[in-house]
């Protein structure tokens, strides 16, 4: 059975772009034929997440107002089977598109693909309205600041409102250092503020810049903490039961020796 | 194990910047889910003292209402309350007819 799910926060910049980009690869790696749309018009960045920016010819906007068929637009990821973009349009207006347009055309995709995943862009205007009026569930994306958990509250109320029930949460870029100190909201405090699902969380770690660079998602990186954190939240949207990672255990060769020595005193 | 950070806090009385954060979130987080702003608040407060000024005589200047979070019975969770002040001058004397 297919699905549409839309990756949204409120807040700007906490890591919709950089989630969307790695479940899309990830669930394409477990070998399901995944779309993934862009939706921040005007502001598009999924393209070179995810390096694909050198083979953009159509965009969102031409499918929509028919300059081209939907197919002619989306671009075949070579490295990963099964991964497609439809990219943002860069230089047009975010009104070109509307809701019952992208109702439209996630209800076709569906069709074709498992997984619909659209990056919403920041804010709760048109381009909000867009991304979340094709699809089935959410996933709201935060960190562990005061501002990004506000707004994503603002959001939750927003999708309830729109009928798209019970999302689920990310919460992205914790440091465990700061969580430690106490200067840094722990995912228990975040949980009992927002009071919905948690379906992963993901470190700060400087491997989601440096792979970004390249335009190579992170969650193929085995030593990367962040990696493992995408693929853990792939294999709950497949519906597995994962227990949530504990961000304290090192991973990697490293991780392994030192896991070795903790089993055995 | 020993964590500094732990044995820091134990010498001072200073709360940790993340639960001054989780409690001023709680807090906004009523404002923005009942949508009742600080003059939608004002304004119940005018309402509130109309009633209450046809069966008791306040004094208006202290009268205070306000949003705020309280302890629950089992002393470990805070609950939300609207709490108000309202201090009596003089109880009118109502007949019944
Ligand atoms: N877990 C992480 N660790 C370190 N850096 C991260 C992490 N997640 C995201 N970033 C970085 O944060 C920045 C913002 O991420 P991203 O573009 O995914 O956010 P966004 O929510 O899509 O932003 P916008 O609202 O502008 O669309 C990027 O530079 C990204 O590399
Ligand atoms: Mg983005």
């Amino acid at each position: 059975m297919s699905e549409v799910i839309v990756i949204t926060s409120g807040k700007g910049g906490v890591g919709k772009t950089t989630s969307t980009a790695n479940l899309g690869v990830g669930l394409a790696v477990q070998g399901k034929k995944v779309v993934l749309i862009d939706t921040d018009i005007g502001l598009r960045n999924l393209d070179v997440v995810l390096g694909l920016e050198n083979r953009i010819v159509y965009d969102l906007v031409d499918v929509v107002e028919g300059n081209c068929r939907t197919k002619q637009a989306l671009i075949k990821d070579k490295r990963f089977d099964g991964l497609y973009l439809l990219p943002a349009a860069q230089t047009k207006d975010k009104m070109a598109v509307n809701p019952e347009q992208m109702k439209k055309l996630c209800a076709e995709l569906k069709k074709e693909f498992d997984y619909v995943i659209i990056d919403c862009p920041a804010g709760i205007e048109q381009g909000f309205k867009n991304a979340i009026a094709g699809a089935d569930r959410a996933i709201v994306v935060t960190t562990p600041e005061i501002s990004a958990v506000r707004d994503a509250d603002r959001i939750i109320g927003l999708l309830e409102a729109n009928d798209i029930s019970d999302p689920k949460l990310i919460i992205n870029r914790i440091r465990m250092d700061m969580v430690k100190r106490g200067d840094m909201m722990n995912v228990e405090d975040i949980l009992d503020i927002l009071a919905i699902g948690l379906i992963g969380i993901v470190p700060d770690d400087e491997e989601i810049i440096i792979t970004t660079n390249r335009g190579e998602p992170t969650v193929n990186d085995p030593k990367s903490k962040a990696g493992q954190a995408y693929r853990n939240i792939v294999k709950r949207i497949l519906g597995e039961q994962i227990p949530i990672m504990d961000l304290d255990k090192p991973t990697g060769i490293k991780g392994f020796i030192i896991n070795l020595f903790n089993k055995k005193s | 194990m020993f964590d500094w950070s732990e044995i820091k806090k134990w010498f001072s009385k200073e709360t940790s910047s993340k639960d001054v954060a989780r409690d001023r979130l709680k807090l906004v987080l009523v404002h923005d889910r009942t949508c009742l702003s600080s003059e939608l608040i004002e304004e119940l407060k005018n309402e509130i003292l109309i009633v209450i000024s046809k069966y008791i005589e306040i004094n208006q200047e202290e009268f205070d209402i306000h949003l705020s979070k309280n302890q629950e019975g089992d002393g470990n969770s805070m609950v939300h309350a609207l709490v108000a002040n309202i201090p009596i001058k003089s109880m009118k004397r109502i007949v019944h007819k």
